[in-house]
């Protein structure tokens, strides 16, 4: 995996993402779905029967968002070896330009334009920024890429907050009006959970499918062993700009819902702070699978919201949550490098019920 | 300097003709069509100096980071804490003691000391792997950042700057010439005109520590080969605690200048680990004179920015950065 592994990465084999073997009918199909994914499944079916809307809306619809942000991280990290802070930048440009070009309460800075316009251009301004930043990034390599990430995170925070003309400055846009269609308000707590769990599912399969498909399998290339694919023929540069254009346009569709759910943005939202935080979120998860982001990001919202009481419950100050945060970013990486899927993993492998995970990148710790 | 001439005489022209530019623009009287054109003169001659001054605030901060980077390959995403550590410290050993001068050396040790127990009890642990270490830098700043609001508050600390540099000082800068024909000279506060003069200093002092000293010829072995650096038998865990321990404490002294030259608040750390990262992109990386040329550069175009585009000052920094990653990626003073 990427965080643990710079140099003692397996060097033979190219890509080893599991190949997913050619021509698997339905049946074959489904019997390799885990027991244990169906079953999430379901549970995440018919949560509205089980969850009140607090926790439909606060808790699992806020994680399956910052679950698609963390996983344009994870995708970029686990597949491409590249590990960018600006994602929540990526998805804050998305916000901003859903809640410039759409509707909401700051006349001064927005064009009106009905959501099923204002989205999808909020979605291409998103990626097209992603992609741009992107290749800014691939201009150099392996540590320097956190380095301008983060800068130009930071750089798009202060000026967010200094820039009144377009971003409203420090108070930043809000009452953005969330979209109302079909005869159903989606920013309802019912159906903005549905929203939020269909699109985050498309996203995970599409990573999932992405990982195996040719694109996915030479970006894994790519990460291993970049002089050895460009021999090869394959265009290094092309590749890692492709993916960053890909997993923009997953922190895009996070950035969009995430303004529809807050109903508005401001520069903290896409602040440092945020961005190190989804960071947190997907290496926490875990970054060798898609499904590492979103574990990672449930657990941050429960946190989040109940932080509070656990520090006072055990005599801390409640304001002391970014240090929680801290600790347990650093316990996962000093302790567990792949993450909380990677500590599951490993609970699996050594209580003797070692069975292949389903999708991700592989079983790389064996 | 010479081959740049030879290899480049283009861009040499362009670059000389626009320093021939930039001096006219600081010494010269101004005619009146200019004036009216971009504003007064003493407008930008004082965003000239406070980017100067500014400049080397930065350059104090990012020496130490782009001498971390260089030789440890680690991106210390901790540096920002270490320099608002450095600023709470000297705050309040000013107030104790009511000397600058003892602040700015307990801040050097203070932040050292973080430094070493950093270098010592954590990366160490992690050699190689570069990219774990900058998590873990990440965490750790993040974890310093909430202790010190825990312990400081939320307020905003200014140090006072001791009296033997306060006032201001007329220099030798004509910023208008009055009907009568006499020439008004700039006059500029005088502790930042020392902050300027300290920073030239410690820079050279570096220079000089790098190009001159046995340690510091082997800390220029270890930016350009670590591992052959190593296989020759030099301890070269001690000189990463050395260079550590300098990078951190120039960060906790900067702590306390900027603390005089602006304030100590949270959310300082960001702001000064992004001038850094970005001193470093554009100087390139374990280069001093590198730095100090990124530094003035960034400094400059914060404040002239600011005068004369607000609110979209950041944007020229940032665009000062994707220029030089566009033309010359590893940085404008690199070695590599």
């Amino acid at each position: 995996m990427a965080l643990a592994s710079d140099s003692n990465r397996p060097q033979a084999g190219g890509a080893h993402a599991g190949a997913a073997p050619a021509g698997a009918g339905f049946a074959d199909w489904a019997q390799k779905i885990h027991p244990a994914a169906a079953l999430v499944a379901i549970i995440l079916l018919f949560m509205p029967a089980l969850a009140n809307s607090f926790w439909l809306f606060q808790i699992f619809s806020w994680s399956f968002i910052l679950g698609m942000i963390g996983l344009s991280v994870m995708f970029l990290a686990g597949y491409g070896g590249m590990v960018s802070l600006m994602q929540m930048t990526v998805a804050g440009v998305a916000a901003y330009a859903c809640a410039i070009f759409g509707v909401s309460a700051s006349p001064a800075v927005n064009l009106g334009w009905p959501w099923w316009l204002a989205a999808p251009v909020a979605l291409a301004t998103g990626t097209a920024f992603g992609a741009l930043a992107g290749a800014l990034a691939v201009r150099t390599d392996g540590i320097y890429t956190i380095m301008i990430t983060l800068a130009i995170a930071a750089a798009f925070f202060y000026f967010t907050n200094e820039n009144y003309a377009i971003f409203n400055g420090h108070t930043g846009i809000n009452a953005v009006a969330a979209p109302h269609f079909l005869g159903v308000d989606w920013h309802a707590a019912i159906p903005f959970y549905y929203l939020t769990l269909a699109i985050a599912a498309a996203c995970y399969f599409a990573v999932l499918y992405l990982s195996k498909a040719p694109f996915g399998l030479a970006l894994q290339g790519v990460r291993d062993n970049p002089r050895r694919m460009a021999a090869l023929g394959f265009n290094v540069t092309a590749h890692r700009v492709a993916a960053y254009a890909f997993a923009s346009f997953l922190a895009s569709l996070g950035g969009v819902l995430l303004v529809w759910m807050n109903g508005e943005i401001a520069p903290s939202t896409a602040g440092v702070d945020a961005a190190i935080d989804i960071l947190v979120i997907a290496v926490v998860g875990g970054v060798t699978r898609p499904i590492g982001p979103f574990v990672g990001a449930l657990l941050y919202a429960i946190l989040k919201a109940f932080a509070i009481d656990l520090l006072v419950a055990v005599g801390l100050n409640g304001a002391r949550f970014r240090m929680l945060i801290g600790l347990g970013f650093l316990a996962i990486v000093l302790f567990s490098p792949d993450g909380f899927v990677g500590l599951w993993a490993r609970f699996r492998a050594a209580s003797g019920a070692a069975g292949k995970i389903p999708g991700g990148a592989g079983s790389r710790d064996g | 300097m010479i081959r740049f001439l030879e290899r480049r005489p283009i861009w040499s022209i362009v670059i000389l003709l626009a320093i021939a530019a930039f001096l006219w623009l600081i010494f010269a009287a101004w005619p009146a069509g200019l004036e009216q054109a971009i504003g007064k003169k003493k407008v930008f001659l004082s965003a000239v100096f406070n980017g100067i001054t500014l400049g080397g605030l930065y350059f104090l901060v990012a020496s130490g980071f782009t001498l971390i980077f260089g030789l440890l390959r680690n991106v210390n995403l901790a540096h920002g804490s270490l320099y608002l550590l450095g600023g709470y410290v000297g705050y309040n050993t000013i107030a104790w003691t009511g000397s600058w001068l003892v602040g700015l050396i307990v801040a050097f040790a203070a932040s050292g000391l973080v430094g070493i127990a950093l270098q010592v009890l954590v990366f160490r642990r992690m050699e190689g792997q570069e990219l774990r270490q900058t998590m873990v830098t990440i965490g750790i700043s993040i974890v310093m950042a909430d202790l010190m609001l825990w312990i400081f508050g939320a307020d905003f600390y200014q140090i006072m700057a001791p009296k033997w540099l306060a006032g201001p000082l007329t220099l030798p800068f004509v910023t208008a010439i009055k009907s009568s024909g006499e020439a008004v000279y700039l006059s500029y506060p005088i502790v930042r005109l020392a902050i300027l003069a300290a920073s030239i200093v410690v820079g050279l002092a570096i220079w000089l520590a790098l190009n001159q000293t046995r340690i510091g010829m082997i800390i220029r072995a270890g930016v350009d080969d670590r591992e052959i650096l190593a296989a020759t038998g030099i301890p070269i865990q001690h000189v990463f605690v050395i260079v550590f321990a300098l990078g951190a404490g120039l960060a906790g002294i900067a702590g306390v200048v900027g603390g005089t030259f602006q304030s100590v608040a949270p959310g300082e750390d960001t702001r000064f680990l992004l001038a850094s990262l970005i001193v470093v992109i554009v100087g390139g990386v374990g280069s001093i004179p590198g730095a100090a040329l990124g530094a003035v550069l960034v400094g400059l175009a914060e404040q002239l920015g600011s005068v004369y585009i607000p609110t979209y000052a950041i944007v020229v920094t940032f665009l000062i950065m994707v220029l030089v990653l566009a033309v010359r990626p590893q940085g404008l003073l690199a070695r590599r």
